[in-house]
């Protein structure tokens, strides 16, 4: 059994094996699908979660957004530690 | 009239055919025959439309759907065209090579039943024989094929004080999501629920058991709860609400709003043999018959609640109400609530074990 992963700095943060993130054409909207669950990211989820790419560590992905959003890092680092430990809880992200 | 927006899920009754013979399961008592199931052609032909109309998730089910032979090849289908796909087994059938060819056809996640967490159990329940030991070899081999698995408990008052051990299982096998979910009572499971249901005493102790797992494996294993309906307080949302996000389709490609809608005789129903399934889906008289909340009883009407659960279950309105346009009789505004509790609680007080197991010719009742 592996324990509850802790979302840090040098984390590598990365989708769960079998959750996938896709356009809906149809809805014209962002989806997250997982094992018979669904999540509708807003626009900034989307942001955060496109920027995953398995190589990157946390700290890497909080430099990229706050200069990209020409944002404040601390403030930046928060928002994105808070949801990505939430969805690493609910199985959605693992790192 | 307005163009209802496409399902999210497609479910695809595979099969009527199974090994096991569970006395909960929520196929209708008038099974369908493999005679009259659709072709592999035929299943991709609606893979493909269910694609192009919008739907994002594809649930392989069945009776046990393992049994058909081109289930990789669907998979492959269904994958193709960018649909996440799911199996909902018993995993007795499967051996580890047909799990990593499912895997390789681009299968994302099994959800596998769990009866029990021991043999007599399971046995007791689903009538079959050295089921639970294949069960536990297919949890593995999923495992073993890099895939999801999800463990879905069925609760009943045979095993509802062993759910302590069925959570630990489920942790065992590697399962990151866990369904502890009593059972829904339609099909066999309406048929045989006097000999299933749980008692309050019993639903009272799952409570905190759940609440404690869930704390405690917090970012190990993800735990849905469904209590038995005849105990709550307000109705489920059953399927998402009456065609909003669901669509099943049977064995013999019939086009249902929910499995058991077919126990509501004044509706008709479509089949793809004959119509498409957007035509059915927008324009389909079962569809439309409760959708949104034109048929709502004012109660209902005026209920803040009511784009949450849609009015609950018009399976079980009929069922229990004897009206399927009348409020779901497990909601508390409804006149039936209190009777339909009382039946709960006589029932698991009677303790009978007297099962009506699954089968494809119907036993006479006296």
């Amino acid at each position: 059994m592996t324990g509850r992963v802790l979302i840090a700095d040098d984390s590598v943060p990365r989708l769960a094996p079998h959750v996938r993130l896709r356009y809906d054409e149809a809805r014209s909207r962002w989806a997250v699908l997982a094992p018979e669950r669904m999540l509708l990211p807003d626009d900034i989820a989307v942001e955060v979660l496109q920027r995953l790419d398995g190589q990157r560590t946390l700290a890497a992905i909080i430099d990229l957004l706050a200069q990209e959003f020409q944002a404040e890092r601390a403030e930046v680092r928060g928002d994105v530690i808070d949801l990505l430990q939430d969805l690493s809880d609910k199985g959605f992200v693992t790192a | 009239m307005t163009v209802h927006p496409p399902p999210v899920a497609l479910l695809c009754e595979l099969t009527h055919r199974c090994p096991l013979r569970c006395a909960y399961c929520s196929n209708p008592l008038a099974l369908e025959g493999a005679s009259d199931e659709l072709s592999t052609g035929e299943w991709m032909n609606l893979l493909d439309q269910a694609a192009d109309l919008g739907v994002l998730q594809v649930h392989f089910s069945g009776g046990e759907p393992t049994v058909r032979q081109d289930l990789a090849e669907l998979v492959a289908h269904a994958a193709g065209r960018g649909l996440y796909t799911n199996l909902i087994t018993s995993g007795v059938l499967l051996g580890a090579p047909q799990i990593m060819a499912l895997a390789e056809a681009g299968l994302e996640h099994v959800q596998l039943g769990l009866p029990d967490c021991e043999e007599e159990g399971s046995t007791f329940i689903t009538g079959f024989k050295g089921g639970f030991a294949r069960k536990m070899t297919t949890a593995q081999a999923v495992r073993d094929a890099g895939l999801a698995l999800t463990v879905n408990a069925v609760i009943t008052r045979h095993n509802a004080a062993r759910l302590p051990r069925m959570i630990e299982m489920a942790v065992d096998l590697g399962a990151r999501r866990l369904e502890v979910a009593n059972v829904q009572y339609y099909g066999w499971g309406l048929k045989n629920r006097a000999a299933l249901m749980p008692s309050p005493d019993q639903l009272k102790a799952m409570t905190p058991i759940v609440q404690e797992a869930r704390e405690r494996l917090k970012g190990v294993l993800v735990i849905d709860y469904v209590i038995p309906d005849y105990y709550a307080k307000r109705p489920k949302s059953c399927m998402g609400g009456w065609g909003q996000q669901f669509v099943n389709v049977t064995p013999s490609g019939t086009v249902l709003p929910c499995h058991a809608a077919e126990t509501i005789p004044h509706l008709s129903f479509d089949s793809l043999r004959e119509r498409t399934l957007r035509d059915i889906w927008e324009h389909g008289m079962a569809f439309a018959a409760y959708r949104g909340d034109h048929w709502m009883p004012s109660t209902c009407k005026s209920c803040d609640r009511k784009e949450i659960d849609w009015g609950g279950c018009r399976c079980q309105a009929l069922a229990l109400a004897g009206d399927a346009a009348a409020i779901d009789p497990t909601c508390v505004e409804s006149p039936y609530h209190a009777t339909i509790r009382a039946l709960a609680e006589a029932e698991a007080e009677a303790g009978s074990d007297a099962i009506t197991y699954r089968s494809f010719t119907l036993p006479r009742t006296a």
